[in-house]
């Protein structure tokens, strides 16, 4: 007898197909076998009326710091924060330690991710080995070994004849080079945004200029090369400077897509100026203008993917002063709110815009067979309720870690189903 | 605010100073009016006062220091307060133990006053929300210094009278400079015209949004004001190149014999010390008819001393 599961009278969302109407979705074992209106007793049936059915969210920039740093996240604790915020893919990034930089690793990340049993978890590769930005990885073993992209990040790739090495090599394995965008030259030991805010603390600046001199630089590398399968995808970027260069990239057609974080969408530098750790995060926090600039930029259909660039850390380590801190914010567990919040309530995108830019386009981005409710497809499936209000709590965080700014905000967009592979992995109220 | 207006008379509520900025204009002059009581108790024969009799106050240092530790022990031991020297070449960025445990044993020992310098800016912030004691800034990176802030506005008002209407040139390394931003704060806010003179890669970003005129000749400067300080070259914050050399540095932007010509007979002419002399300024303008430099060396020790008396005042009187 199959395994059979019907969510019934939702609002089901799957821009990939097009689809936005109240019916039902049947799956029967992992897979997506109907969407519609179906009328057959199945075992399971969840009542989804008042509620959105969506694809599953994929975010494809967390940090899980497994291997190296398991007492600020493992992959099951990571996996278990981003299976109840409505997640069933996530892509980790490289920079463990050890980095990520062969077959061997890139299969330990895997293995975790099946042993935790809440997610799909991904991961990319580093581009340089041990991320120094000097010599390649090995590449075409990650990818063989289902490694979904390439990243330095945490640091971007300097040498620019390295970076054209990485794209033109990547190019025979059809896989996305991705890039933490940041001219170190210019970024110097900054700690926050170069500006007047970075002035009067007394703080080292990060100038925009570091951003968007190495995205122009590798925009001109993806111009140079015009190899077929080549794609570039610029991470969290940050600045008006960043979007203008976006928009003229993507006017010229070429290969390159990018990325938002929430953090971006909601403070500016002026968060730093009681020098509280919470709002230190690489690419730092900028202006106004630039918030807005991103916003235009997400209705515009300039960005490809909303991704929370999740970065945990141990309260120990925040509680340093501001110039000592780690950089970054734990946010997976509120995210979904979070881009509510900033971008349907002020009718930037609509629902079918948001679940689009994370789930559709992500899994196109890393070159997944996801995102979609396609019949034939692995059933990865969020229930949402759109109007339920909640307050985020960060002691209730399935994550390790507390580094969140977001503390006590309320916002709406709950969770309440995550199915993973036809597997029903949360449930709200766990 | 920190400041309630009772019939005539302020009462000092600040249990921390951590920087100029925050600050009123009627709080600096008030410290500056409390510093001028103090100011006698140096040359009595018998120096020292009663006022922070049986407090405890530690010299936290992370960063080297002579004079400003002295002076602050010295202001210390005037008053009659224990003084326990805390120095720590190496930050919590490297190694060690954190500033936050730091802190807590600090605490532990029932300290009155931390007297705290570091290297990381807002780190006398941080310390003053995890502890119960008073702190006072004594330097935090490029932020702010302001016992220096405050010495150097008592200095000139005491010769000059009055900060309101003067025009006051620092020169140098602005972007490096936690003096010249406590300068800033306190000279504005009394009513002075402050310019920052400097190569531009020494400015900080977005200079035009501070309450300061920039210029990037001093010669264009020089016969305007009525003060010049002079920021001392700090070799081991310069990153990179900032300028070519140290001679053609000095060529534009250093003090010397040959510029004083052109100022006004009684500018005054100042320094946060240590000078490099040759550098910044000339060994005659330094020890010229015009330079204050030992003035504010002395008069740091009154503003030290009040301040150290009104932050233990103000512990005192909280609830």
């Amino acid at each position: 007898m199959p395994d059979e599961l019907l969510i019934k009278n939702g609002r089901v969302i799957d821009p990939a197909n097009g689809i936005d109407k109240e019916c039902d979705v049947l799956i029967v074992d992992g897979e997506i076998a109907e969407v519609g209106r179906i009328d057959k007793p199945v075992q399971t049936v969840i009542d989804a009326t008042g509620r959105l059915v969506t694809p599953g969210l994929i975010d494809i920039h967390v940090h899980f710091r497994e291997p190296g740093d398991e007492e600020e996240e493992t992959i099951a604790s990571g996996s278990a924060a981003a299976v109840a915020a409505g997640f069933t893919s996530v892509v980790c990034m490289p920079n463990t330690s050890p980095v990520i930089e062969n077959e061997t690793d890139v299969e330990y990340i895997h293995r975790k991710g099946r042993q935790a049993r809440k997610t799909h978890v991904y991961t990319m590769g580093a581009i340089t080995k041990g991320r120094q930005g000097v010599e390649l990885a090995e590449m075409g073993f990650m990818a063989e070994a289902g490694a979904v992209g390439f990243t330095d990040d945490g640091k971007g790739v300097q040498n620019p004849s390295v970076m054209l090495r990485a794209l033109k090599y990547a190019a025979m394995f059809d896989v996305v080079v991705a890039q933490h965008c940041q001219d170190d030259s210019f970024a110097g030991e900054g700690v926050m945004n170069a500006g007047f805010y970075s002035t009067i603390l007394g703080l080292p600046g990060m100038d925009a200029l570091a951003e968007q001199a190495m995205l122009w630089r590798d925009i001109q590398l993806v111009k140079k090369i015009r190899l077929g399968r080549i794609r570039y995808h610029a991470q969290h970027i940050s600045t008006a400077g960043s979007v203008e260069l976006i928009r003229a990239a993507k006017k010229d057609s070429l290969p390159i897509t990018c990325e938002v974080t929430p953090h971006h969408l909601f403070f500016t530098e002026e968060c730093c100026a009681e020098y509280d750790t919470n709002y230190k995060v690489n690419p730092p926090l900028r202006t106004a203008r630039d918030i807005d600039a991103l916003k235009e930029a997400i209705a515009e259909g300039l960005i490809d993917a909303l991704v929370t660039d999740h970065a945990p850390h141990l309260q120990s380590e925040k509680e340093l002063e501001f110039l000592a801190a780690p950089f970054g914010i734990a946010g997976l567990e509120c995210a979904l709110g979070l881009y509510v919040k900033a971008l349907i309530e002020p009718g930037i995108l609509d629902w079918p815009g948001l679940i689009r830019l994370m789930t559709e386009k992500p899994a196109k981005i890393i070159g997944i067979d996801k995102g979609t409710l396609g019949k034939g497809k692995q059933a990865d499936v969020t229930i949402i309720d759109p109007n339920a209000e909640y307050e985020i709590d960060v002691n209730k965080f399935r994550s390790k870690s507390r580094n969140c700014p977001y503390h006590g905000w309320k916002v709406k967009g709950k969770v309440e189903e995550t199915i993973v592979g036809g597997e029903i992995r949360f449930q709200a109220g766990e | 605010m920190a400041l309630i207006r009772k019939s005539k008379e302020f009462i000092w509520h600040r249990k921390h100073l951590l920087g100029l900025r925050e600050l009123s204009a009627e709080e600096i002059t008030y410290i500056l009016d409390t510093a001028k009581g103090f100011e006698q108790i140096s040359t009595r024969s018998v120096k020292k006062a009663p006022p922070l009799r049986g407090k405890v106050v530690v010299n936290l240092f992370f960063e080297d220091s002579t004079r400003t530790r002295n002076s602050f022990t010295l202001a210390a031991s005037r008053l009659s307060a224990d003084v326990i020297e805390f120095t720590e070449k190496t930050s919590s960025v490297s190694k060690g133990e954190t500033l936050l445990d730091t802190a807590r044993n600090l605490e532990a020992m029932g300290v009155d006053i931390v007297v705290i310098r570091h290297s990381a800016a807002g780190a006398p912030k941080f310390l003053s929300r995890n502890i119960n004691a008073c702190v006072v800034n004594a330097g935090d990176g490029y932020c702010e210094h302001p016992t220096q802030g405050l010495l150097d506005t008592y200095t000139i008002r005491k010769i000059k009278g009055t900060l309101q209407g003067l025009k006051v040139a620092i020169v140098g390394d602005i972007s490096h400079s936690r003096v010249a931003r406590s300068d800033m704060w306190a000279m504005t806010k009394l009513g002075a015209e402050v310019t920052f003179v400097g190569p531009p890669t020494l400015m900080p970003a977005e200079v035009r949004q501070l309450p300061v005129k920039v210029s990037y000749s001093l010669d264009e400067v020089i016969d305007k004001v009525d003060v010049v300080n002079m920021l001392r070259i700090q070799f081991e914050r310069l990153g990179g190149n900032p300028f070519p050399s140290i001679r053609e540095y000095s060529h534009y932007f250093g003090l010397t014999v040959e510029r004083m010509k052109r100022a006004k007979p009684d500018i005054l002419v100042m320094h946060p010390g240590p000078i490099n002399r040759g550098l910044e300024m000339e060994s005659e303008v330094a020890d010229g008819r015009n330079s204050v430099i030992l003035q504010q060396v002395t008069n740091g020790l009154a503003v030290r001393m009040a301040v150290l008396f009104l932050v233990n005042q103000a512990a005192a009187q909280a609830p």
